[in-house]
């Protein structure tokens, strides 16, 4: 049950903070949800795994509003944002 | 709306790979345009932000815990009659709770200011006027916050006796030293934590230490510390101690200031009005400020160990990078004894400012914001003893939570390649290339 769980909350984390319009919350976004989820792969209390999972909910919530703010107030894209597309 | 320009993208896309500065043809002599003009370069996008110890961006996790405080909740946190007081004081005390959790303090001992400059001033004019009756004398260092200098300066146009410590070239005091100037007449040693421009730890815990056993009170301005690398008030034998709400990636405008209760700590405020605060800072607090700090701090603390090991990649990136292509390249304070996200280094044969101006997609410092007006050479830098022409040559580079490598990456292959390009037109580096010794020659006046 929650691992089916953890793994759907992993997914709407991840494709939540990639509405980030700021380049650097997107990308420390990205950088902290993946770390965290690999940091604690191995967990076994059921009681730490649920509060984890909450945690998990509760960001999930702050970043869907943060995403919003950072699209009414957005800026011109970083220079390293036009250096790394023209690589691709 | 975005200009490309044709010349800057091969520039870019030439200059972007790493491993052509790592070969060893390229050492020291990276190929270098010769019709090279900066006017030509056409900036695409916003610059990177690399001057963390200036200010950092307000996390969106602090602004989220603060958007209510600035909407709904408008009470005032002092009015004792209302719900809407109550809920606003309840949060200004979660919030005091937080920032007393960080540094191991009791949350009574936290006092809301504006910031750490108001801090450093209740601390250090504070203390030093409620003693004045028996103690006349404060030490510091000379690597000092301007703040902190400029209210011992103060302190002695009003008959203070002010010992201003020097560093070693490391940018570290010396206990000894310390140890010396304390007298009985001493009331405050005020020694910073974290250098801001050279981020450099001082060893808070022996200062303590010294200080406790003395019975002197020690102040330190740690603003550029907390968050970043533990602290602890009690371990530290701290008794006061500035925090600022910005450096920790909280909102501009708040700092904290933390009193010690047991052995008392007084002092003398600096304003007068409604007794807020314990009577050491009147004036009403502000709610969303102050949970902004305290979210901030709570944050920090969660995170400091995976925050501290990014600075270190990060840092090590840029080293590698910049030592491994560039020779002549002086890194200003100890390399052990500071703080990885702040790296300042001077560039021999080029001149700061034109290496700032050069980098203009990078915003970055030669020192602190405050002084970065003037043309003067940091005063930090002339303290540790760096020459004349190397404090003159100074870059700092301030990483944060948000920095990314391929940020650090750019940032050091751009600045690999304007340092290159500033060199070759220095007559002083062909001469250093020949193998003329600088210090030999007699420069001849017309």
């Amino acid at each position: 049950m929650s691992k089916r769980q953890a793994l759907q909350l992993y997914k709407s984390l991840i494709s939540e903070s990639k509405k980030f319009p700021s380049y650097n919350f997107r990308q420390y976004a990205l950088r902290r949800i993946r770390d965290s989820f690999r940091e604690n792969r191995n967990l076994g209390d059921e009681d730490v795994i649920r509060n984890k999972l909450e945690e998990a909910a509760r960001s999930l919530e702050t970043i869907k509003k943060q995403v919003i703010i950072g699209q009414l107030y957005s800026t011109d894209k970083l220079v390293i944002e036009h250096v790394m597309s023209q690589k691709k | 709306m975005y200009r490309y320009c044709a010349k800057l993208r091969s520039l870019l896309s030439q200059n972007i790979s790493p491993t052509r500065y790592y070969s060893v043809s390229s050492l020291d002599n990276p190929v270098i345009d010769k019709n090279y003009s900066i006017s030509d370069e056409v900036i695409v996008g916003r610059p990177l932000y690399m001057d963390a110890q200036a200010t950092t961006p307000l996390d969106p996790r602090v602004l989220d815990a603060m958007l209510p405080y600035l909407t709904s909740y408008y009470g005032n946190p002092h009015s004792r009659t209302h719900a809407y007081g109550w809920e606003s004081e309840a949060a200004v005390e979660k919030s005091r709770a937080q920032v007393a959790s960080i540094i191991g303090a009791d949350p009574k001992e936290i006092i809301f200011t504006s910031g750490a400059t108001e801090c450093n001033n209740i601390a250090v004019k504070g203390v030093a006027r409620f003693y004045s009756s028996k103690k006349k004398h404060i030490i510091t260092t000379q690597t000092e916050h301007k703040c902190v200098l400029d209210s011992c300066r103060a302190l002695e146009a009003e008959g203070f006796k002010v010992t201003y410590l020097p560093v070693g070239t490391n940018g570290i005091i010396s206990l000894e030293d310390l140890d010396k100037a304390i007298t009985p007449e001493t009331s405050l040693v005020s020694i910073m934590a974290v250098n801001n421009e050279i981020g450099v730890k001082q060893p808070v815990a022996e200062i303590g230490r010294l200080c406790k056993q003395k019975k002197v009170f020690f102040h330190t301005d740690a603003a550029q510390a907390v968050g970043k690398v533990p602290i602890d008030v009690n371990a530290m034998n701290i008794d006061l101690m500035s925090i600022s709400g910005h450096k920790v990636y909280g909102p501009k405008g708040v700092g904290a200031l933390y009193v010690r209760r047991r052995p008392r700590v007084r002092v003398e405020p600096i304003q007068s009005g409604g007794g807020q605060e314990r009577g050491i800072r009147s004036g009403t607090v502000p709610t969303p400020l102050s949970v902004g700090i305290g979210e901030a701090c709570a944050i920090s603390e969660r995170e400091m160990e995976y925050d501290h090991a990014w600075m270190e990649k990060l840092s090590k990136r840029l080293m590698d990078q910049i030592f491994g292509t560039l020779s002549h390249v002086i890194r200003n304070g100890d390399p052990v004894h500071s703080y990885p996200g702040c790296i300042n280094l001077s560039f021999a044969f080029v001149e700061g400012e034109s290496l700032l101006m050069a980098l203009k997609d990078v915003a970055l410092s030669s020192g602190s914001a405050c002084t970065s007006a003037s043309l003067e050479p940091s005063y930090v830098l002339r303290a540790i003893g760096a020459d004349e022409d190397l404090a003159h040559s100074s870059i700092r580079f301030g990483f944060g939570r948000f920095t990314t490598i391929e940020e650090v990456d750019y940032t050091a292959q751009k600045c690999i390649q304007h340092v290159a390009r500033l060199r070759e037109m220095s007559p002083l580096w062909e001469m250093i290339q020949e193998g003329v010794d600088l210090k030999t020659i007699k420069w001849s006046q017309h």
